[in-house]
């Protein structure tokens, strides 16, 4: 520790020495709330999500626990704390309770909710809060079911950002998915599910 | 308009009919040029090879040169464009501000060919006549520092006769880079040897740009090639009228 | 073969000429950036405002570096209060030490790595085999290069140079995978059952980042495969290397990066997995969290007015995508872990201009300007390449080139000397000069007329014709 301090100190020493003097101020672009349409940006969303191969289906809240027993249909479900009692119902389920990662594997598939979307990159935003739950859950299940209401849904990545600011200050991860996990590490080939979830679905809960 | 013509070292030395024929354009436009033999070198090779203790001297007498020019015209985008965006990088580096503020102004009035012509004097049309198949290979420096755009094809596309053909990959540099083509001749001819290659594929009788160092080095391949494609400066088929060429 | 490092080994003509030599690398190598090129160009045309938040993103990072010591204190604090540690390294040495006690105090001697070039600059991996831990890389091409005992040749793709035949008999032979075809998907299957017994069992893992947010201790790595967040959530202890100039102030700042770096990278709308975490997370991750700030040569970059802008890097690779160099030469040829045209300016710059190799990045490009099109925060490279030129020039010993270039610039000075120079070399040229041309030229220019032509002197030159053609007009 006593090398780091010194080093903190030198670095520290060698940083001002190289920078001195006055700086200018940074002028930040200010976020503007989208104009398009509501449903031309909930739209875009799900197109581009199902263009990065993440399996989009739009429902009405209604069709949710119908649309997830057909797509969960005998596998062993893993879910986080805080998702509606009625989605689980037809599936079977099992709760996080601090389940070690080796067990984790065992699951067939995670099933949570989801903090923001983001239409101009088709990309989800978990924030690990309630319906989300631990990192390690949406990581070592083969398939994971996120649902997404389209109110959810904002335009652009800026917009996204200025939404997640309350997680990020309270000190929450944030993972943001875009489609299954890939590679194009040969030959530029993209080749989908290398190590996270090879299977993604989105359920985007659309009631307009 | 009263034109100052600037021969570029290179076009002095080695292709004097270039600036013959920008001279000959531009006095059939209806302008006056004029060439101060005080000229020599804008300082490009040296400040670019690393050589900027040198170069500083050639940029204060290229300012001295042209001090009373209205405007300053060059068959080169590539000395053009060191004229306009590294002058003042080397006033700067220099720390020398009144040479800065000297190269700031003298920036404003110095023009690369076919800017001039379509930017400036707005002609599309000079009234050429080329009777041949050509290529235009848009060099690096025109193309991203000076953003000449289409302007050198709108001229072209307007010669009598001509038949334009397009330059796969054009974009691609034809590895000259000035002092690169002689520190790193094996990637250099690497680069030249794809962008023969394209040219070649065009069938072209000619291919044309805007500069004569990457027209000297695609046609030094061309010619080792013995292809029968040859190289013509842009100012050369501009200032080509009905009867020659 | 040395797993990375800044040190080029020879200078770049000559390790370029082993790439140029190889025609199989050349066809990857044209492959791969041709099909990158024409993705990312597609990508950014999305972007209506591409070009405002290329000059948000420049300008972030300048006042960044322009406050830096401040940003840097202030995320150490934020870290800190998030339960995380945060260690200073001044050069390579000292973050390998830290590294390797780091590990050896947890008692193990396995960890695992997602891709970070910073610790392939500081040759982490060699410094912790001799303190005998063995640090599996777990991006699948690093592991390829890893396990191929290569060295990576590109940024984003680092094993760009190899063929899908060439990968499959490397898993057959180092892991024993008995693959039926040579398919990518078959081969990433057979990294995946080798990597996620390690996945789960190690107790240690190593990461770089991609930037950290100075106001909420907020530390960012950008992947597509998922080794990522494996390694930033199985372990229970997770090491992060971050270069000092990574730094931005405030979790707004992320947005500009988010939107330029994937479409400038991967030429995607946005990477498949982005992690963000803030120091330890009760419940949720590893419970202990180091942060290692690097220097290693970052603050001398800093000082150079000039050459400062380098730091604004946040390692996409299109500059690499864009460059007829490196598409031709490889990324081997520039002998540091930073390939391309961003590594041609910053690896002599990290090296403080002293190194003899290195040296000779600077002049590895033609100034096409290609790179700085494409830079996503706006690095002026070829104007960075012809500063370092003139800094590294006038402190090498006079020799051919500086004679001839001494002697040019003083036949530049004076009109008459220039024109009595070309008839001199009109005359002087007699014997080059066969059917027209000039083919095979002596010394040093030898290199061009190996490949080309070069026109021979007129008899007049353009002065000479000017005089006879105007005389009596001016």
């Amino acid at each position: 520790m006593k090398v780091s301090s010194e080093a903190r100190l030198d670095i520290l020493t060698r940083i001002n020495r190289a920078t001195g003097g006055q700086q200018p101020a940074l002028e930040r672009m200010p976020v503007l709330p989208s104009s398009r349409p509501r449903a031309d940006i909930v739209a875009q969303f799900a197109e581009y999500a199902a263009e990065y191969r993440a399996h989009v289906q739009t429902v009405t809240e209604s069709e949710v626990p119908g649309v997830l027993a057909l797509l969960l249909a005998g596998k062993r479900v893993l879910v986080p704390g805080g998702l509606p009692a009625a989605w689980l119902a037809p599936l079977n389920t099992t709760p996080d309770a601090g389940q070690s990662h080796a067990e984790l594997s065992s699951f067939g598939a995670v099933l949570t909710t989801c903090a923001a979307a983001i239409a101009e990159t088709g990309t989800v935003v978990l924030d690990h809060g309630p319906g989300q739950g631990r990192r390690a859950l949406t990581l070592i299940p083969d398939q994971h079911v996120c649902i997404v209401r389209a109110d959810q849904v904002v335009d652009s990545v800026p917009e996204a950002v200025a939404a997640l600011q309350a997680a990020i200050t309270a000190g929450r991860p944030l993972t943001w998915i875009s489609g299954p996990s890939a590679t194009s590490d040969i030959e530029l080939s993209r080749v989908e599910g290398v190590h996270g979830p090879r299977r993604l679905n989105i359920l985007l809960i659309d009631s307009a | 308009m009263q034109i100052d013509l600037f021969i570029t070292c290179l076009n002095d030395a080695l292709f004097p009919q270039t600036g013959l024929a920008m001279a000959r354009l531009l006095r059939r436009l209806g302008h006056t040029v004029r060439f101060n033999e005080a000229q020599t070198c804008c300082g490009q090779m040296h400040f670019n090879t690393g050589y900027q203790a040198e170069a500083l001297p050639l940029i204060r007498k290229f300012v001295q040169d042209f001090r009373d020019a209205e405007v300053i015209v060059a068959p080169s985008g590539s000395c053009v464009a060191f004229v306009r965006d590294l002058y003042p990088k080397a006033a700067e580096w220099a720390g020398d501000e009144v040479l800065l503020a000297q190269v700031q102004e003298l920036g404003t009035r110095t023009f690369e060919l076919s800017e001039f012509l379509v930017k400036v004097l707005g002609v599309e049309d000079v009234g050429a006549s080329y009777p041949h198949r050509v290529t235009y290979h848009p060099t690096c420096h025109a193309a991203r520092l000076l953003r000449v755009g289409d302007a050198p094809l709108k001229l072209l596309q307007n010669v009598r006769g001509l038949s334009l053909v397009e330059l796969p990959a054009s974009d691609q540099c034809c590895g000259f880079g000035g002092t690169f083509s002689v520190k790193n001749p094996e990637t250099s001819t690497a680069m030249l040897a794809d962008k023969v290659a394209n040219v070649m594929s065009t069938r072209a009788e000619v291919c044309t740009a805007g500069d004569n160092s990457c027209l000297m080095h695609i046609g030094g391949g061309l010619s080792r090639l013995q292809s029968g494609t040859g190289v013509v400066h842009l100012a050369e088929i501009l200032a080509s009228v009905e009867g020659e060429g | 073969m040395s797993a990375g490092g800044l040190h080029p080994s020879q200078p770049f003509p000559d390790a370029a000429r082993e790439t140029l030599a190889d025609a199989q690398m050349r066809r990857n190598l044209r492959h791969a950036a041709g099909t990158i090129r024409e993705k990312r160009l597609r990508a950014v045309a999305e972007v209506a405002n591409w070009e405002d938040i290329r000059t948000q993103g420049a300008s972030i990072k300048d006042t960044v570096l322009g406050n830096l010591a401040e940003h840097l204190l202030e995320l150490e604090a934020s870290v800190k209060r998030r339960g995380g540690q945060v260690h200073w390294a001044r050069d390579a040495g000292e973050a390998q030490r830290l590294v390797a006690d780091l590990v050896a105090a947890q008692g193990v001697s396995e960890v695992i790595k997602v891709k970070s070039i910073s610790t392939d600059e500081i040759e982490l991996n060699a410094a912790l085999e001799a303190r005998g831990i063995h640090a599996t890389e777990t991006d699948l091409a690093e592991l390829i290069v890893q396990l191929a005992e290569d060295r990576p040749s590109h940024i984003l793709v680092p094993a760009i140079h190899k063929n899908r035949a060439e990968i499959r008999e490397l898993f057959r032979h180092k892991l024993g995978a008995d693959l039926l075809t040579d398919d990518p998907a078959v081969l990433a299957e057979a990294a995946r059952v080798y990597l996620r017994e390690k996945f789960l069992t190690t107790k240690v893992a190593i990461s770089g980042a991609n930037f950290a947010i100075a106001d909420t201790g907020t530390v960012c790595i950008v992947e597509s495969e998922g080794n990522g967040r494996m390694c930033l959530t199985l372990p229970d202890v997770l090491i992060s290397v971050m270069g000092i100039e990574k730094v931005l102030p405030s979790w707004a700042d992320i947005a500009p990066f988010m939107q330029l770096l994937p479409r400038s990278s991967t030429a995607e709308r946005m990477n498949p997995y982005t992690s963000f975490w803030s120091g330890i997370t009760p419940g949720d991750g590893p419970q202990h969290f180091h942060l290692i700030l690097l220097d290693n040569g970052r603050t001398d970059v800093l000082a150079d007015k000039v050459g400062r802008e380098t730091l604004r890097c946040i390692r996409c690779s299109a500059c690499l995508n864009v460059c007829p160099v490196y598409e031709r030469a490889g990324g081997h040829a520039y002998g540091s872990v930073y390939p391309g045209p961003i590594g041609a300016i910053l690896t002599p710059q990290l090296l403080q201009l002293e190194d003899e190799n290195a040296n000779s990045l600077p002049w590895a490009s033609s100034l096409c300007g290609a790179c700085y099109d494409a830079c996503p925060v706006k690095i002026n490279i070829p104007e960075i390449l012809i500063y370092l030129r003139g800094q590294i020039t006038p402190h090498k010993t006079p020799n051919a080139e500086s004679i001839a270039m001494k002697t040019a610039a003083w036949i530049f000075n004076e009109p008459h000397r220039f024109e009595g120079a070309i008839k001199l070399a009109h005359t002087g040229q007699g014997p080059l000069v066969q059917h027209g041309a000039i083919r095979a030229l002596p010394g040093m220019l030898g290199g061009w007329t190996s490949s080309r032509n070069l026109p021979p002197f007129p008899k007049q030159s353009f002065r000479e014709l000017w005089r006879r053609e105007n005389e009596g007009e001016q």
